[in-house]
């Protein structure tokens, strides 16, 4: 976790938002993760994407668990609230967190021995509640800060930095997500700022459990020959189904369609999703034909990235759970407490 | 000897068979006549087959702990004949179905046995086959009622508003009576030598269990968000929040004023109630021993990062899955000390359902006021049982103590806001909660971290914020409920319990005082102790630590925490699942005080 101040360096050219904020009151602290690792890359496509929605820092809730990949929240939005909360653990404590407070823009950072592992429970049952959040996984197949254990994500075949060979089966967390129920379910990797922008922006724009899978590679322990999650592997294998593109609320209507076969998911959160597949015969909004694709494309080696499956208008948490719009940790206590006139008649009848 | 307004009954059933309606007439109509009474149900982790055992204990003395004896054994279970046949006390009376005549089966000279035939007489006058096994309950309560003299229009009142709005059941109830009732009149010896007599003991008192008062308790505090996972016997508290929220939180256009997470398991539950509480929200768990075990890494991050949380430990019998529908008080060390590290944790405990909903209350304040998990130990026992309590009040003038919260107003005046400083030198810092201000955002952290709130790995600012941990601790202890202390004119020795042990220490001190042994004793309500505590150890030689586990639990605490000498601090252990009785106290102190003397 970072404990060295970045320093504050603002120039009056820079890019200001909605807010008036620029991307410099975006950051966080200064990363210690090591030089060259994928997490860096996703903490600034993240800075950049909450940056150009204008989310005032103050009102986002950042999670996460342990590892390498949860030290994030520490390097984005100094002026947020952070939790790291314990191992595998995270999705609870966003649970509770977003059941008080469904104001907030909560974004959950979880890696994959946090999420498939330790986490694997929370993570399914985060999704069937449909609770409101963006949730990232930084994959990188390989505990790090244990020095270079397989993560469940590790592809069978592959290889650890010091030659052993996994065997187990992969758990793919797109996969897991589709079929756990959850209505947003992407895959980006780190190395492709172009395409995991707008996905960020698509997740954090959802309303209910948007799943990103971050391919991020761990330059210390999963980038050599025989891994699949190096930088080297996933750039040639990457396969990406279609272009997604985020169009913000303001110029939806100017947005222009008919390239291609493109699609336009309207966000319940505000502004759309522009899809414009690659593959004809991908059908983002159909759940068992994503399901399908996807094991035919990683039975074939390939990583399947873009926007894999997206159902909007599904009831999240909130609506499920029946509340109100004044938060309940908002609430007065007046409107809380029956009084002692209610509890005298609740006792009539226990005598 | 059983006596007036002084006797136990005891009914053996087969679970599933709907005795629990027949059970609670018979209570209700007791407490109904003025006589104080004490109801504890003794089941199977099991839906349906197997044996079960409602006690009714009447006590003109008030006397609510288990009595230990049976003066009355309603068996209707042949399965377990023989051992209610054993645990009848001599004289007593052995109610039976003599549908089956089973002379050869009941064999014990020195009690009276009563048969009659519940089964044919049900037979004869339902059609329906639920209604002639539901009814052979009901049935003997009419029994009882000839027996003991029970007040028939109490009973015809009690079945009216039961079945107020099921009348073909009402009819039932009333023919089954009367079924019962009658035969007894014909072929008993009514009324027996001991009978209920109408009195004025309970007052205003309610009969009430312990998890409802708890959930209660929760309304009242202004509890919003509870989230669980279901475990006997802490379920039916869960049930009792969502059953009263729904009738006092539910706004006009049906939006709820509270959220219940059944989550997927107790890991989850604890989680989210940190989430909820870091988000400033009153929010509370369930649970019971093996959920604390789950909830344990949890409980250490709450308690480093100092995140308030409620939780309710209705504890039943350990060790492991143990048994889950029996009784004790095993979680006293494990709650205390619960997670890794240096950790512990403010405990209270309550001891009848009174304390219970005050104590939930007190539970969420002390939470906000130390920003800490804070753990009421329940038990079973206390839970589940239908108890006398005196009535619950509440003081409208009540507001929830948010403890030290910096709003948006008051950061929006801060250059600078750090979350671990110790400023009022009590060893509690001041929170923000998210969203309220830029300036108050930090990073709540279970990794090492200083007083500002960051990141450390640095040996003085890791200690600093442990070290001031600790001085909130002692800051706990002045400001925790007290112990509730009776001194005793000429007293020998003390007499210490927490808990469901009150009600059978306080018969104990009775009985005990009666044949000349007087004792000074203190319930305790709460840890950290406190210096009430403390002096109590000191101003005594002697002490009986009475406690309903095997390993003497809250003694060694009074040793660990609070100066207790083991040479002073006699064990006295009820652990076999069942209610502590107060004989076991007073035996367990004669033959001390016998040693003592011969020593």
């Amino acid at each position: 976790m970072s404990y060295i101040a970045r320093p504050k360096v603002s120039h009056p050219a820079l890019a200001r938002n909605e807010l008036g904020l620029t991307m410099r009151d975006y950051e966080g602290g200064m990363s210690t993760l090591c030089a060259g690792c994928g997490h860096d890359s996703i903490t600034g496509a993240l800075i950049q994407a909450v940056f150009e929605l204008s989310i005032p820092p103050h009102r986002m809730g950042k999670l996460s668990g342990i590892g390498c990949s949860s030290k994030t929240p520490a390097y984005f939005a100094a002026s947020s609230h952070g939790f790291n909360s314990v191992h595998g653990r995270m999705p609870s404590v966003s649970t509770g967190a977003a059941a008080v407070n469904g104001r907030l823009q909560y974004i959950g950072i979880s890696g994959d021995g946090d999420s498939l592992s330790i986490g694997v429970g929370q993570f399914v049952h985060a999704m069937r509640r449909n609770l409101n959040m963006l949730y990232l996984i930084e994959d990188n197949g390989v505990y790090g800060l244990t020095k270079g254990q397989f993560s469940a994500s590790a592809d069978t075949g592959s290889t650890a930095k010091r030659g052993e060979v996994n065997e187990q089966q992969a758990i793919d967390p797109c996969l897991l997500a589709i079929a756990s129920g959850c209505g947003f379910v992407a895959r980006g990797f780190s190395g492709d700022r172009t395409q995991l922008v707008p996905l960020l922006k698509a997740g954090l724009s959802h309303r209910g459990f948007a799943m990103i899978d971050v391919i991020s590679p761990c330059v210390t322990f999963n980038d050599h020959e025989g891994s699949t999650k190096s930088y080297r592997f996933t750039r040639e294998n990457a396969y990406p189904i279609g272009h997604t593109d985020f169009i913000p609320p303001e110029v939806e209507i100017k947005a222009e369609l008919g390239v291609g076969e493109a699609q336009q998911v309207q966000l319940h959160g505000g502004g759309s999703i522009l899809l414009r597949k690659l593959d004809h015969e991908y059908d983002a909004s159909d759940r068992s034909a994503a399901l399908a694709y996807l094991s035919r494309r990683q039975g074939n080696g390939e990583v399947a990235t873009g926007l894999l499956f997206v159902e909007e208008g599904g009831a999240d948490m909130h609506e499920l759970a029946r509340l109100g719009e004044t938060p309940l940790a908002d609430l007065p206590y007046e409107r809380l407490c029956p009084g002692s006139g209610a509890l005298a008649d609740l006792q009539d009848r226990l005598r | 000897m059983p006596a007036d307004n002084d006797f136990t009954i005891r009914i053996a059933n087969v679970n599933g068979t709907g005795s629990a309606s027949a059970n609670s007439l018979l209570m209700k109509t007791l407490f109904r006549m003025g006589i104080p009474v004490a109801g504890k149900n003794y089941f199977p982790s099991n839906i349906q087959g197997l044996p079960t055992w409602y006690e009714v204990r009447a006590s003109h003395r008030g006397y609510l702990a288990r009595s230990g004896s049976v003066d009355i054994a309603v068996a209707m279970n042949a399965e377990t004949y023989q051992r209610d046949l054993r645990e009848l006390t001599s004289g007593g009376y052995l109610l039976y179905d003599s549908t089956w005549p089973r002379r050869e089966v009941l064999r014990r000279e020195d009690v009276h046995i009563l048969g009659v035939p519940l089964a044919r007489m049900c037979n004869e006058n339902f059609d329906n086959a639920r209604a002639r096994i539901l009814m052979k309950n009901i049935a003997y309560v009419g029994v009882l009622a000839a027996l003991l003299e029970l007040d028939l229009d109490i009973i015809r009142e009690l079945l009216r508003q039961t079945f107020a709005r099921k009348k073909p059941l009402l009819e039932a109830n009333q023919i089954a009576i009367g079924l019962g009732y009658d035969y007894a009149r014909e072929h008993l010896h009514c009324p027996l030598p001991f009978t209920a007599r109408s009195m004025d003991g309970p007052g205003s008192q309610i009969i009430i269990d312990g998890n409802t008062a708890a959930a209660l308790g929760c309304v009242y505090a202004g509890a919003t968000f509870g989230a669980w996972y279901p475990i006997t016997p802490s379920t039916s508290l869960m049930d009792a929040f969502r059953s009263f929220c729904s009738r006092f939180r539910t706004a006009e256009d049906e939006t709820r004023n509270y959220c219940v997470i059944q989550a997927e398991d107790e890991l989850a539950a604890i989680g989210m109630v940190l989430g909820a509480g870091w988000n400033g929200a009153r929010a509370f768990t369930p649970t019971s021993g093996p959920g604390i075990s789950l909830m344990s890494e949890f409980l250490g991050y709450g308690y480093y990062a100092e995140i308030p949380a409620v939780l309710f430990d209705v504890q039943r019998v350990g060790p492991s899955t143990g048994m889950p529908t029996r009784t004790q008080q095993g979680d006293i060390l494990s709650c205390a000390y619960a997670s890794h590290g240096d950790t512990r944790h403010v405990l209270l405990f309550p001891s009848t359902p009174r304390e219970c909903f005050e104590m939930a209350a007190t539970a969420f304040d002390l939470a906000e006021r130390l920003q800490t998990p804070v753990i009421v130990l329940s038990d079973l026992d206390l839970g589940m049982n239908d108890w006398m309590s005196e009535e619950l009040t509440w003081d409208d003038e009540y507001r929830p103590d948010r403890g030290k919260v910096l709003r948006a107003e008051q950061l929006e005046d801060m250059e600078a806001f750090y979350r671990y400083l110790d400023v009022d030198g009590d060893g509690v810092p001041y929170r923000t909660l998210p969203g309220e201000h830029p300036t108050g955002a930090f990073f709540t952290r279970g990794s090492g971290h200083n007083m500002h709130g960051g990141y450390t790995e640095n040996a003085g600012e890791y200690q600093e914020v442990l070290d001031r941990l600790r001085r909130k601790w002692d800051h706990a202890a002045t400001i925790v409920p007290r112990p509730e202390i009776r001194t005793a004119p000429g007293a020998q020795a003390g007499m210490i319990t927490l808990g469901t042990g009150h009600s059978a220490c306080r018969e104990a001190l009775d009985t005990l005082a009666g044949r000349g042994v007087a004792l000074d004793y203190m319930k305790i309500n709460a840890f950290p102790f406190g210096a009430e505590v403390e002096t109590f150890l000191k101003d005594h030689k002697r002490i009986y630590v009475v406690e309903q586990n095997r390993d003497a639990q809250l003694r060694t605490l009074l040793i660990n925490e609070a100066g207790g000498r083991a040479e002073q601090l006699v064990e006295v252990l009820h652990y076999n699942g069942m209610p502590i009785p107060a004989t076991s106290i007073v035996s367990a102190v004669e033959a001390d005080m016998l040693r003592d003397r011969a020593a």
